[in-house]
């Protein structure tokens, strides 16, 4: 091993680095709040009977399950600030940071749906059935009945991947918008201790992410695959 | 570039045309309100970034506060207050043209396509892009890098000129794309490059964070020229003249020429380096000749 | 909106006139499909030891399979990319081996580079994947085995693996298109994979939309084939009555 690590540029950072962790977590949130909402508007979509919804929340999940995160994100940074000034009929200076809220609520929304959609059609017809026999409307079935125990049933995924959505918060380094490894990324550039800063981002992350999912395979003991 | 495709897509979008005339000229809106709003750059050393106190500093800089002065006087309003809106490349343009600032003096290059949204002042830096490299590379041109690892920002003019020279003479050379150029400089710190090519001035401010400013120099006759002027908005006669009054003067009573010792040629915050650069013909030409002429 | 369109831009040369868009974007599909099929052959050899290990009795071998898995699974992609290209060299190669790297070609050492970082961080999820599919099986196909006189070894080779594998397909075709769509971020080191061609060309000529949809649907075409193969596969390994937890 022949690098003199120096690690004194860390502390002084910390700070710095605190607010980019903020904007992860902060992307974290928006993305599964968004995200499931849209996925539940996509996941009825596609349990819908009239064929052309169905068709296009399918279309949708398809392509945005074929893509890589990035390209949705570079997707996005071009086409939100055009939106958003068609709306508004005026060229509007949009920060790369809204571009991606939308994409990562966009893009998980595919996984949200398809979870979704797989929790909704695991709880037995017959619910739906002795419901709807109570007189309750399809609405009513939906709201009292069989999405409680869905999202029951689906928790342990999405807090799964919650935590690999807060890794891939991360690939907000192509648009250059700070999120916590951005800031590692500034602070090592300017000390000339980019090795220093992406030890200790990695370091970061492994903590938190081991202790959540730690967490998360407590509270809900996995069985095995059956 | 990307985002100055989607900016200009964005352009055919908007329902108000952009170079209509202003409902009032910049002069009286500042006049109305008494606030002069300036657009700067947060890092772009040494024309206009923060330095670590956190001020606004820089050779642009200085030029946007001169001609704040001009405009106290002209309106016989001493107490004007003085707004600083940080600006990238992508939102300068837009800024200026929905009113948020006014002016902006940073390293916006002057050319003929931007001169269909805004105008432009006289300019004040010229700048061609040439290599960065280790002192002790033995590189002194383009012809040293042959069949060697060259970096660029990805995505500039400087990425265009280079892949054309290097197919047009058969160079070889090996080009890497970065992210933006805090990236490039990285790489090149860690030998992933020996090359990195871009603009000289930001070539100047990278030397100026390197740990060891002194293993490194600035090689190779220019490639393409880069023309800086401050921005602002058109069919805006009246600010315009007073704009370009200021600089005309500050190159005449010698003033420019002190602003670009103090910065080029002096140590500068924020770890006092002193980038030492040469004054070279085209800066000379500027000096002799001021105009506000854009690049084709 | 006022976006013109040009489909044609596809077959203009490249702005240094060494070539044509579209062999450009070919290229970067190129570059994709070589880095995602490399790096998913790395992790299913590395996968697969790595999640029979961590079935076996010895301590050690599970304690490290387990450590492995943890260590790349709660790091991000791109922190573990960083680590490979910029850290790894510096800290644990003798100078001269750095200088070499350094010098050679950078596509090379980006694509190698590439490979070994997704094939890694790939392998602690199959490993996973192939864990469940262990531990799947009734424990009465071990002891059938065993008593039927068979090493540990040959209960694994000849009894449990292949109905393991049968039963993790679908998880494992997810993590096969997962590879595919995690090669992008390889960009960031500067190889020019699909998606850096076609950010790179709507870059040049200003044909941004052109540029990704063609990206878009080439991804969408990967993963097309790729789940169709896959199904095709797991059709053809089917082995009636042996369904999930099935009888016998």
């Amino acid at each position: 091993m022949n690098y003199a690590f120096d690690w004194s540029a860390i502390v002084p950072a910390l700070p710095f680095l605190a607010r980019g962790m903020v904007f992860s977590l902060a992307l974290l949130a928006v993305c599964l709040a968004g995200g499931m909402a849209l996925g539940l508007g996509l996941a009825l979509m596609r349990l819908s009977n009239r064929r052309w919804i169905a068709g296009i929340g399918a279309v949708y999940v398809s392509v945005f399950r074929s893509i890589p995160l990035v390209l949705a994100i570079f997707w996005f940074y071009l086409l939100v600030p055009m939106l958003i000034g068609a709306v508004r009929g005026e060229a509007t200076p949009i920060g790369p940071m809204y571009s991606a809220f939308v994409a990562f609520v966009a893009f998980e929304a595919a996984y949200f749906c398809e979870v979704i959609r797989a929790g909704m059609q695991s709880i037995p017809h017959g619910q739906s059935h002795a419901a709807q026999a109570l007189g309750l409307t399809r609405a009513q079935t939906l709201r009292h009945v069989i999405l409680p125990q869905a999202m029951r049933v689906v928790t342990p995924l999405i807090l799964s991947k919650a935590i690999i959505i807060f890794q891939d918060t991360s690939l907000v380094y192509v648009i250059s918008v700070s999120d916590f490894l951005g800031a590692a990324t500034q602070i090592g550039q300017r000390d000339s201790r980019l090795i220093e800063l992406y030890l200790f981002a990695g370091a970061v992350y492994f903590v938190m992410c081991f202790i959540a999912s730690r967490l998360v395979e407590h509270r809900y003991a996995r069985n095995a695959l059956t | 570039m990307l985002a100055l495709a989607a900016g200009t897509l964005l352009g055919g979008c908007r329902r108000a045309t952009p170079e209509a005339t202003p409902a009032r000229s910049t002069l009286e809106k500042i006049r109305a309100t008494g606030i002069i709003t300036l657009g700067h750059r947060d890092n772009s050393i040494p024309f206009s970034y923060f330095d670590d106190q956190q001020h606004v500093v820089g050779y642009a800089q200085d030029i946007a506060l001169a001609i704040v002065e001009e405009i106290k006087t002209e309106l016989g309003r001493r107490n004007l207050s003085v707004k600083l809106v940080p600006v990238t490349s992508q939102t300068r343009i837009p800024l200026l043209l929905n009113d948020t600032i006014d002016l902006e003096c940073e390293t916006t290059t002057n050319n003929a396509s931007r001169q269909r949204q805004v105008a432009f002042s006289i300019n004040y830096f010229a700048s061609g892009t040439q290599f960065l490299v280790r002192r002790d590379s033995g590189i002194q041109d383009i012809d040293d890098l042959r069949d060697k690892n060259v970096i660029v920002s990805a995505g500039t003019t400087a990425e265009i000129a280079l892949r054309k020279l290097d197919h047009e003479r058969g160079l070889g050379l090996r080009i890497i794309a970065a992210r933006d150029h805090g990236d490039a400089f990285a790489a090149l710190e860690f030998g992933k490059a020996v090359a990195f090519m871009s603009d000289g001035a930001i070539l100047y401010g990278e030397i100026s964070k390197a740990r060891n400013p002194l293993d490194w120099h600035v090689v190779g006759t220019p490639l393409t020229t880069e023309i800086y002027a401050c921005a602002m908005r058109k069919n805006d006669p009246t600010f315009k003249a007073l704009v370009d009054a200021t600089i005309t003067r500050m190159i005449g009573n010698g003033d420019m020429r002190r602003l670009y010792q103090r910065w080029f040629q002096s140590p500068i915050p924020p770890r006092q380096v002193n980038l030492n650069v040469p004054l070279d013909a085209a800066m000379q030409t500027l000096f002799e000749h001021p105009n506000d002429r854009p690049l084709p | 909106m006022n976006y013109d369109w040009n489909w044609s831009i596809f077959l203009a040369p490249t702005i240094d006139g060494a070539s044509r868009y579209v062999w450009w974007i070919l290229s970067g599909l190129a570059f994709t499909v070589f880095i995602s099929l490399c790096a998913w052959a790395i992790a299913l050899v590395i996968g697969i030891g790595l999640g029979v290990t961590r079935t076996l009795p010895p301590r050690l071998g599970r304690a490290l399979a387990t450590a492995y898995v943890e260590l790349f699974r709660n790091v991000p992609l791109l922190v573990q990319l960083f680590f490979w290209y910029y850290i790894a060299p510096v800290v644990f190669l003798p100078v001269s081996l750095q200088t070499a790297l350094n010098r050679a070609n950078p596509v090379a050492t980006q694509t190698l580079t590439m490979i070994v970082c997704l094939g890694l961080f790939t392998a602690a999820r199959v490993c996973e994947q192939v864990r469940a599919g262990i531990q799947a099986q009734p424990r009465g196909r071990f002891n059938a085995g065993y008593a039927l006189g068979l090493t540990r070894i040959h209960v694994y080779r000849f009894v449990i693996l292949p109905l393991a594998f049968r039963v993790i397909v679908p998880p494992l075709t997810s993590e096969f298109l997962n590879v595919f769509k995690n090669s992008a971020v390889a960009l960031t080191i500067g190889l020019l994979e699909l998606t850096a061609r076609s950010r790179q060309m709507g870059e040049f000529t200003a044909h941004v939309f052109e540029a990704f949809i063609a990206a878009t649907l080439l991804y969408f075409l990967i993963a097309q084939i790729t789940s169709h193969a896959m199904h095709a596969l797991e059709a053809r390994l089917r082995i009636p009555g042996h369904g999930l937890g099935g009888s016998a």
